[in-house]
């Protein structure tokens, strides 16, 4: 029996809301406050720098921007960005798309077992890839290219992506299947014609995700890439020489690194936040 | 709902196989599962079991990356142990636990038991701000931490303006402070994470559970004992897996804050350790028993968590 709401019950009930709201905003400017201030700073002047962050520039300054762009190779990185993420998102996509359907479709002898070597590729590090990784390239004369860069995103990819389209397709209505298979279509057709566009909330989920996790890869990117094949995190983390000290440029750098993800993230936040906590153990 | 693995478990199945035997190709068609799972496995197997092979066969080498490999068993390993700044760097891994995932697990647990239990309006919004950190990227965390910092950065200019200008430090170069900054970081990118799920959790917790606990006169802090923490298991597992492991992989927040684990090896950690062995130091071989240490404890603690977890649900069926 829920007790009484006495005018007292309904005060303290209030006072606690707006309590919550208070916590609620405090930890919100926490949050991105940080962020505010680089974007502040990515406009203003070197000497500026001394006031507070949080103070608007005296003129917005476009400098920076373009300093970063063109000065500090910025152009460069960001097309190779672009170059990688395109065809790590779609390429994985489609192979998690086909696998996650052949183990949530078929029983077949040893898939428990190959289910748990595509484990391995959610937890394993690059750092223990990195070597036989560079000695691979080599041997497949795609060292210093992009596919050098793409393909082990691929790899690891499709082993979150198999698990993902797994979960997706095992969540299908079995009767929908069924009457597909019955009016004569092939198992080909049911997975790209029936289950595909049912499957599209979950696959958008796959690609936020695997666009930020590609966007923002630093170690394979670090070891393997060298020049202009560098994306933008590997680009601004190495950035050396006169634009290094420069905060306003280096912020105006940051900007566009995050802008892109948090583009995609502010439109599509509840696929991202599904995705991300779904990635501690799913199995 | 059942899913449609061809052991002949739906009874429609074997109808379905009989009545078009011909142009329908059953599920039960094992070769038929290889060819969709094929093509991204071969990728898989070159790109990351095969290497993890490769690593695990290094990891028993004395090798340089230049020179021939030479086998010297599990020395590399007996190394290992006895090192000063693997132990040093795994070491700051686990003070990095305390960072990452304890405080921000205890701070949303404390906030969500002060804030009130019914669904409120622009939650949205609150959901969206606090998981920020998680979606930047850690360099681009790393660079704006690295400039709030600085010695004539904003934190200490702050501190300056409130009239603490005694406690002004050069934060990450400091030998005593700059475990604890690197580490606070790391609290700011994952406490988000935890009050958005904790507070989630908790709004799906039962509300008779509360309303019980009332009329058998358990005070607020007895309630959040006994319905909201045991009702919030399952949130902070997921709490606890997501941001342990981040603690142990990080890499690039470091690389960028205190380049690379400065000053002198006070914020090292076990990934840089690994990068500066394989590329700076010419110690491949060794470099790779590191990668396999760490990687070995990543998935024991994964799978650790996932026995856990498979446990609780067979407890909670019966």
């Amino acid at each position: 029996m829920p007790p009484n709401h006495s005018h007292r019950d309904v005060l303290r009930k209030r006072t606690q809301i707006g309590f919550t709201y208070l916590i609620l905003i405090v930890f919100l400017f926490i949050a991105i406050l940080p962020f505010v201030g680089i974007v502040l700073t990515s406009f203003k002047e070197q000497r500026e720098l001394r006031d507070s962050p949080f103070t608007l520039p005296q003129d917005w300054k476009l400098e920076n921007y373009t300093d970063a762009w063109r000065g500090a190779r910025f152009s460069a990185y960001f097309k190779s960005s672009i170059i990688i993420v395109i065809p790590v998102v779609v390429i994985s996509c489609i192979l998690a798309t086909m696998s996650g359907f052949g183990f949530a479709m078929y029983r077949f002898p040893g898939d428990n077992l190959l289910l748990l070597l595509i484990t391995f590729g959610l937890m394993v590090p690059f750092e223990a890839v990195i070597i036989p990784l560079w000695q691979i390239m080599g041997t497949l004369g795609i060292r210093d290219t992009y596919w050098a860069l793409i393909l082990p995103q691929v790899a690891l990819s499709f082993a979150f992506g198999t698990f993902w389209m797994r979960a997706n397709f095992k969540n299908m209505p079995a009767d929908i299947v069924d009457a597909a298979v019955v009016d004569g279509c092939t198992i080909w057709g049911v997975l790209w014609r029936i289950l595909f566009p049912l499957s599209r909330p979950a696959l958008l989920s796959l690609v936020v995700l695997l666009f930020m996790w590609t966007w923002n890869e630093f170690f394979l990117i670090l070891v393997m890439a060298s020049g202009d094949l560098r994306t933008l995190p590997v680009g601004l983390a190495l950035l050396r020489g006169r634009y290094a000290s420069d905060v306003p440029v280096m912020a105006a750098g940051s900007v566009m690194v995050l802008l892109p993800v948090l583009l995609i993230y502010i439109l599509f936040q509840r696929h991202f936040i599904r995705g991300i906590l779904s990635g501690s153990v799913k199995a | 709902m059942q899913n449609l693995s061809g052991n002949g478990a739906l009874p429609s199945r074997t109808f379905m196989q009989r009545l078009r035997r011909k142009s329908v190709v059953p599920f039960s068609n094992k070769s038929q599962a290889i060819l969709f799972i094929l093509p991204g496995l071969v990728i898989y197997l070159t790109f990351v079991l095969l290497p993890i092979l490769g690593t695990v066969r290094y990891s028993l080498h004395d090798w340089t990356g230049f020179s021939p490999p030479e086998y010297i068993g599990f020395d590399n390993y007996r190394e290992l142990y006895r090192d000063e700044d693997f132990r040093k760097a795994i070491g700051n891994n686990f003070f990095f636990v305390i960072f990452y995932t304890i405080i921000p697990i205890l701070l949303g647990l404390f906030l969500t038991s002060l804030m009130s239990r019914s669904k409120l309006k622009g939650m949205a919004i609150f959901r969206t701000g606090l998981f920020v950190p998680q979606v930047m990227s850690p360099v681009v965390v790393g660079i704006i931490w690295r400039w709030l910092f600085e010695y004539r950065g904003p934190i200490n200019q702050t501190l300056t303006l409130i009239g603490l200008s005694e406690w002004i430090k050069p934060w990450l170069g400091d030998f005593t402070y700059a475990p604890y900054a690197v580490g606070s970081v790391g609290s700011w990118v994952q406490y988000g994470l935890c009050m958005i799920l904790f507070l989630a959790g908790i709004q799906a917790i039962n509300e008779e559970l509360y309303d019980t606990a009332i009329v058998f006169g358990a005070n607020p802090l007895q309630q959040f004992w006994y319905v909201s923490l045991p009702g919030l298991r399952q949130q902070i597992l997921v709490a606890f897996v997501l941001t342990f492991i981040s603690a142990l992989r990080v890499f690039d927040l470091v690389f960028v804050l205190t380049r690379g684990g400065g000053p002198g090896k006070e914020t090292i950690v076990t990934s840089i350790l690994v990068y500066q062995n394989t590329f700076n130091l010419n110690r491949a071989g060794y470099g790779a028993a590191m990668a396999v240490t760490l990687a070995t404890i990543i998935v024991a603690i994964s799978a650790a968590v996932f026995w856990l977890q498979s446990r609780n649900d067979d407890t909670n069926a019966t």
